[in-house]
């Protein structure tokens, strides 16, 4: 049996959805939530990396470029926040964040 | 020419306002003079158009002033002058003048004398209007113009309350009439999409054969859905039943106007409108058996309710929905010329009439009640032998005009084969009798018998003054005599020409002309009918009750005495109309008002609405809890939920 | 054949990596897991003939991003207990939702793709391929004003998380450089005109 597209894309689907049953299942922790939009990240750009092989355009590859720079740029101001919330409250509790209710 | 018609028309007007704003300044001589010089110059221009129309018989039909042309319909102003209107325009301003001369006398004393002189010249303003129109919108000003001067005028003492409520009752009335006189108009406008006469006519048969469905699934011919409705607005001005309410509250003004218009001129628009309007209801056997059956009902249980009533105006004023009933049947036997003929006569004999018992108030120092009056011919002379002549001429004494009119009238309905003419021609015949026996009731009551006059006003009787005196006497030379000369022209002859279209099958009274053998023929014919006879009858039943043995009657009121209360009550229809029409109104209005308003559109929809808003956004602020747990929940389960969508659906 | 054995280990390892992520107690223990899944799927675009992005992904996100990650984790002072504690409440939830998802991406995957024409394994490239080469030649032309806003974005973030965090300590002698090189001459030296004086 060959090594299909379908495959890389039913891969990409599962750690997609791992990801967010991680957002769910994850109720005290804002690093691992960073964690998990990480993972989401990853599955993306595995979608992007198998089409741009199997239709043979760079143009996916050039897409995974940006998403990474994106992303680490978004990790670090994340992470530059969450260390200021856990200055000022000393938790990082995520259900201890609730002054914005409406 | 057309000058001479417009003068007709505004020198009443201009007397009106001259004479209602500058009263104070110009005084009490100034107004009366004024508004007598106008109605006088009407009179003979009126008489000299009339003289036009007898000899050469040229129509005239143009219009004087062109208000506004909306979508291809012309609104205007205009003539139609033929020998119908010349006939109607020469009785109203002489009636108008007599009055008029006649108040000179009668408001003396009144504070409010210029303002009456101002009301009735502009009354005779609107009548003109109405009588000279060649178009609907015309005839319906002049129409809603005479109810508005009726009602200022029957209100004339407004510090009375019984006035006011009358005048209200007489407007309101008027005003159900002429909804129904504008939905008809409507109703010809719609067929045809135009407001002339001439442009209307010219479809009446086609309009036969054009159906409208009033009530969906039932489609009745449109031009007797037009004529219907029309004459529902006759009903309203000229008092037939049940519209009939607000003519003996009219009484409440003062006497004068009870003469020119509840006797002569308002009342009968009615029935001048439907003999305008005759090209139009000959196409309509149903409108015209309507009318036959409306006005037979007027015209004897009416004058059965004259015979109870005490008060002198009153009965005059029964009389006068009675006879204008008789007027309602001749048109619906198709025989217009004898209902105008009979229009005319009574309008002269009617206003004596009530310019007589006006005359006999006055003497009294307005007492009006008959039973505190009596043998009064000794002291108004001049006042007895003209109300006699009128009151023969009411009953049809053979040889006045009143004879001539009324027997044309019986005989042409007992030819008719319209629908419910049968019906009719036993009512008249038998109001023939009633009419005798209240009139020489009140005759008899008046002026014979005994004196139950009260003391003090028995000191001061004396005969009224001359202008009082002299239009009695100018309207009784009419009411005896004018009917030899016109009976034969008027009613056999073509006089109306082509004013009015009778159509052959209803033609009566070409068939009752050929046996006319000129006025004394007519007389000796009438001399052989029953009719006569039961005039005498009534008479003598009148004197033998109230003169011969006046102990009767009392009796006769308790043994009859259902019969009496229902006479006396005016057969409960100011009852039902209270309790009915004007209580069932309000109620529905509080309906509308505690449960339409206050409920529905208040509660429901403005303060519902707002609260509904306060409670969708105090739910939907629920959603923002600050907890970003939550948002994330609400982000995923809305893509899950796209995307199931999506999957699903396309 | 062999590479569908070795995808499948791969793919394998990587799952296993994921739900490691997500359900270990210990922060750190996950950020361990995370970078296992980042190393096992640069191996997987090798494997796609992308080896460019390969080491980009193991350099920039696991040499930085995932020790900034562990930095983190171990500055701040968690409560380890109190995280255990929740795990199983939520748990339903979360696996109920990750069905859902994976039944409706798989079912657009599998299903929905029935009757498209399948494409071709592409040919692999020689030995004289270079991905770098490749990608270097759209980066620079097609895509210039890309690379180059995202550099500014790279800028942005270290200005942006600087800026977050930087606190100042009382008491701690700095220098302000904008301070020093504003200064006037006049603020530091007056010049005094005053008659010699000889004793």
């Amino acid at each position: 049996m060959m090594l299909t597209l379908t495959h890389f894309l039913t891969l990409s689907a599962i750690l997609f959805s791992i990801s967010i049953a991680g957002i769910f299942i994850n109720r005290k922790n804002i690093i691992l939530l960073l964690m998990c939009i990480e993972l989401m990240l990853l599955a993306v750009n595995f979608n992007f990396i198998a089409l741009s092989r199997y239709l043979e355009d760079t143009a996916g590859q050039v897409f995974v470029f940006f998403v990474l720079t994106v992303a680490a740029a978004e990790s670090a101001i994340g992470l530059a926040i969450l260390v200021i919330v856990f200055r000022t409250r000393q938790s990082i509790n995520v259900e201890d964040l609730d002054s914005l209710k409406g | 020419m057309e000058t001479i018609y417009l003068a007709i028309v505004l020198a009443p007007l201009t007397a009106a306002i001259i004479a209602g704003l500058f009263g104070r300044i110009i005084g009490r001589a100034g107004a009366h003079w004024v508004t007598i010089i106008a109605v006088a110059l009407s009179f003979a221009l009126s008489v000299l158009v009339l003289q036009g129309q007898l000899s050469n018989g040229e129509v005239f039909n143009g219009s004087v002033y062109t208000w506004m042309v909306v979508d291809g319909v012309n609104m205007e102003i205009g003539f139609l002058i033929d020998r119908l209107s010349a006939l109607m325009m020469a009785v109203v301003t002489f009636v108008s003048l007599m009055v008029h001369i006649y108040t000179v006398g009668y408001m003396h004393d009144d504070p409010g004398y210029q303002r009456f002189f101002c009301y009735i010249s502009l009354f005779t303003f609107a009548m003109l209007m109405l009588v000279m129109s060649n178009n609907f919108l015309q005839l319906f000003f002049g129409w809603e113009a005479v109810g508005v001067v009726s009602y200022l005028l029957i209100g004339f003492w407004y510090t009375r309350p019984t006035a006011i409520v009358a005048s209200l009752k007489a407007f309101l009335v008027n005003r159900v009439g002429d909804f129904g006189f504008l939905l008809g108009i409507s109703t010809l406008f719609f067929f045809t999409g135009s407001l002339d006469y001439t442009e209307v006519f010219a479809d009446a048969e086609f309009l036969q054969n054009q159906y409208i469905e009033v009530f969906p699934g039932i489609p009745w011919s449109a031009v007797s859905v037009a004529c219907i409705l029309l004459f529902v607005g006759a009903m309203g001005k000229s008092a037939q039943m049940p519209l009939h309410v607000w003519l003996p509250d009219s009484m409440e003004g003062p006497t004068p106007i009870s003469a020119l218009i509840h006797a002569a001129t308002m009342v009968t628009a009615g029935v001048f409108m439907v003999v305008r309007m005759s090209p139009l209801f000959e196409y309509s056997e149903a409108a015209l058996s309507v009318v036959l059956v409306v006005g037979a009902t007027t015209a004897l249980f009416t004058g059965l309710l004259g015979i109870a009533q005490n008060d002198i105006k009153r009965i005059i004023a029964y009389s006068t929905l009675s006879q204008l009933g008789y007027m309602t049947v001749a048109l619906g036997s198709s025989a217009y010329a004898a209902g105008i003929f009979h229009l005319m006569t009574h309008a002269f004999f009617k206003a004596l009439l009530f310019l007589a018992a006006g005359s006999v108030i006055l003497a009294l120092h307005h007492e009006q009640d008959i039973r505190r009056m009596g043998g009064l011919k000794r002291y108004l002379p001049i006042t007895y032998w003209t109300c006699l002549a009128g009151a023969l001429a009411l009953i049809g004494f053979p040889g006045t005009a009143g004879f001539f009119s009324k027997d044309a009238l019986i005989e042409a309905v007992g030819h008719s084969t319209t629908p419910g003419a049968g019906y009719a021609f036993i009512c008249v015949v038998a109001g023939v009798f009633v009419t005798g026996l209240y009139t020489f009731r009140m005759f008899f009551l008046v002026f014979h018998g005994q004196e139950r006059v009260d003391e003090d006003a028995r000191q001061n009787l004396h005969e009224s003054p001359w202008v009082v005196t002299l239009p009695l006497i100018l309207l009784a030379i009419p009411s005896l005599f004018i009917g030899w000369p016109t009976i034969g022209p008027v009613l056999f002859g073509d006089y109306f020409g082509s004013s009015l279209t009778i159509l052959q099958q209803h033609d009566v009274l070409r068939e009752l002309g050929t046996d006319f053998h000129g006025a004394l023929g007519f007389v000796e014919h009438g001399l052989m009918s029953p009719v006569v006879y039961l005039a005498a009858a009534g008479v003598f039943v009148a004197w033998y009750l109230y003169l011969r043995n006046p102990a009767i009657v009392p009796a006769l009121q308790r043994r009859f005495s259902h019969l009496y209360q229902l006479l006396l009550n005016k057969y409960y229809f100011d009852e039902i109309n209270d309790k009915v029409f004007a209580r069932g109104s309000l109620a529905i209005g509080n309906i509308f008002w505690r449960v339409g308003d206050v409920v529905v559109i208040d509660g429901a929809f403005v303060n519902g609405s707002a609260r509904f808003i306060g409670w969708v956004s105090e739910a939907l602020s629920r959603i923002q809890t600050g907890y970003l747990y939550r948002y994330a929940f609400a982000m995923v389960i809305g893509l899950c939920a796209l995307t199931g969508w999506i999957l699903l659906g396309a | 054949m062999l590479e569908l054995i070795f995808f499948g280990w791969l793919a394998f390892v990587l799952i296993a990596a994921a739900i490691g992520v997500i359900t270990s107690r210990n922060p750190v223990y996950s950020a361990l897991f995370l970078v296992l899944a980042f190393v096992t799927s640069a191996v997987i675009w090798v494997l796609l003939e992308a080896e460019f992005l390969a080491m980009i992904l193991v350099l920039v996100y696991v040499g930085a991003v995932m020790i900034l990650f562990l930095f983190v984790v171990m500055m701040l002072d968690i409560d380890v207990a109190s995280l255990r504690a929740s795990f199983t409440r939520y748990a339903p939830v979360g696996v109920l939702v990750a069905a859902i998802t994976i039944g409706e991406l798989l079912s657009v995957i599998w299903l929905r793709s029935q009757g498209l024409p399948v494409l071709a394994q592409p040919a692999p490239h020689g030995p004289k391929y270079s991905n770098a080469k490749e990608l270097g030649a759209v980066l620079y032309t097609e895509y210039v004003y890309a690379f180059e806003l995202a550099a500014f974005i790279l800028l942005l973030a270290i200005v942006a998380a600087i800026m977050l965090t930087l606190r100042h300590r009382e008491g701690l002698k700095v220098q302000d450089i904008s301070e020093q090189v504003s200064v006037r001459a006049e603020d530091r030296i007056t010049l005094v005109s005053m008659d010699a004086e000889s004793e």
